[in-house]
């Protein structure tokens, strides 16, 4: 523990943590509300960028948070580097897996839909070529 | 164990980085292995959120969090019936735990002065705020079971694919339209706590007033109790009313459809995902309170490190609040 903060200091450092966490979350609770059409619902009935603006507002809200709780209250601020590294660098990975799964998962709604679209598909048998109807061997003249 | 005191012996007796007695990270070996654990478990519970990104990701339509968590204890007594409260609830228990992750750490700072009575005071509310959210935790999943309806694998909150009008009981299209994207809740019959099936029939309308009300369906109440297919709707094995209706735009325009239930994955997650966290907080709480005996009854003041043990849960009761800032994140904001 290298914090030569003064003990009267650091309680107050606390109490403005816990305004700091409950502000951040009525934010993020009012920009997910106002996304969603709560607040201004014509605005997020005709347009789309008001849910995207809301989603990436609380997603970078959300990471401030995660940061100042592992920094401030978790006192990875005060550890060595080479502790919060070996701790914080792992994390790294998980980028990787949200895009390749995320990615995924997307791909599986298209196929999804496709195959639906397929399955309602109505084929009319006499103006249609069946399948395989086209096919034939090939002959001499064909290639001349 | 005692940091300060490694440290010291090690610039005393000048011994080389290989010869031991040196921490080269500055911290004990409990707290150490808390982080190391702490990671693993940040990795378990990455895992089961990217799951639940990939899955959701891959459904046409998910239930919109603002519509499946508006409802609140007291909701139809305190505020009047029908009051939508989205995600006022959720915000409510995400303060407990951000307080008590505060109450936490001056439990620390107290432990670090070496003050008893400080460290078990402090501790004593943490565990009333990781109570307090167990609580609403268990409302919130009572309400889900018991009021709609939600199972591992039943969803009953889906999404409208299309614009139209439900019909009414004998087939006729009524007035009550719906837009594509609205949300609504499959109901079931002699819902609401009136006992079973059998009583459904005497006064259901009555019953179907109270409990989480809410959407379209509000307020619709089929003659028929029995499974099967009506004109109006149909009656699932289980008791869910699925509600038809006229398809008034698009491709489809003219049919008549019945609605679905909800992406089946909902869940199961949500039951899974939210109950390994609050397993989380139960776990932590039960520690806290065994701390916070072992401290009272004066354990750590003969070890005079601090009230490390303090510190080591406390990291965990952190990492608990951490998980809920991404839980509540991917459950109920976006």
């Amino acid at each position: 523990m290298s914090d030569h903060r003064s003990y009267e200091e650091s309680i107050k450092a606390v109490y403005k943590g816990l305004v700091l966490l409950g502000v951040v979350t009525l934010v993020e609770v009012a920009f997910s509300l106002f996304g969603k059409g709560h607040i201004f619902p014509s605005l997020a009935e005709n347009y789309r960028w008001p849910v995207i603006i809301a989603s990436l507002v609380i997603l970078i809200l959300s990471l401030y948070k995660a940061y100042f709780i592992i920094y401030e209250f978790m006192h990875m601020k005060y550890e060595v580097s080479g502790l919060s590294k070996t701790v914080l660098l792992p994390c790294v990975l998980l980028i990787w897996a949200i895009i390749a799964f995320f990615w995924e998962g997307n791909d599986w709604n298209k196929r999804r839909s496709l195959i639906e679209k397929k399955n309602n598909e109505t084929v009319d048998e006499k103006t249609e070529p069946q399948m395989g109807s086209d096919v034939r061997i090939l002959k001499e003249e064909d290639f001349q | 164990m005692a940091t300060e005191a490694a440290v010291h012996h090690e610039t005393e007796n000048e011994k080389g980085a290989w010869d031991g007695g040196k921490q080269p990270f500055k911290v004990s070996y409990g707290k150490l292995m808390m982080w190391y654990f702490l990671l693993s478990d940040a990795f378990t519970f990455s895992g089961f959120l990217i799951a639940y990104g990939a899955l959701r990701f891959s459904m046409p339509t998910w239930p919109v969090p603002d519509f499946v968590f508006k409802t609140a204890p007291f909701n139809n007594i305190g505020l009047g019936h029908g009051v939508d409260l989205p995600l006022i609830f959720v915000t409510f228990m995400s303060f407990l735990l951000i307080i008590s992750s505060v109450t936490m750490v001056r439990a620390v700072q107290e432990g670090h002065r070496e003050n008893k009575n400080g460290v078990v005071f402090w501790m004593l509310l943490t565990i009333v705020g990781g109570l307090g959210f167990l609580g609403c935790q268990a409302w919130e999943w009572t309400n889900l079971i018991g009021t709609e309806h939600m199972t591992m694998t039943t969803n009953p909150f889906g999404t409208h694919t299309e614009s139209g009008a439900y019909l009414n009981e004998d087939g006729s299209v009524s007035d009550e339209t719906f837009e594509m994207g609205d949300s609504y809740l499959i109901h079931k019959v002699s819902a609401h706590g009136h006992g079973g099936e059998a009583h459904a029939g005497d006064d259901y309308s009555e019953g179907s007033h109270e409990g989480g009300d809410h959407g379209e369906a509000h307020g619709f109440t089929p003659a028929q109790t029995a499974p099967g297919n009506y004109a109006g709707y149909e009656i699932t094995d289980k008791g869910y009313i699925l509600r038809k209706y006229r398809i008034l735009d698009g491709d489809l325009a003219g049919r008549t459809a019945t609605q679905e239930f909800g992406p089946k994955a909902f869940g199961a997650l949500f039951f899974f995902i939210t109950g390994f966290h609050g397993f989380h907080v139960f776990s932590g709480v039960v520690f806290l309170i065994i701390i916070m005996l072992n401290a009272a009854s004066g354990l750590y003041v003969k070890r005079k490190n601090g009230y490390e043990m303090v510190e080591k849960i406390g990291l965990y009761w952190h990492f608990v609040d951490l998980v809920w800032v991404f839980v509540f994140l991917v459950f109920y904001l976006l």
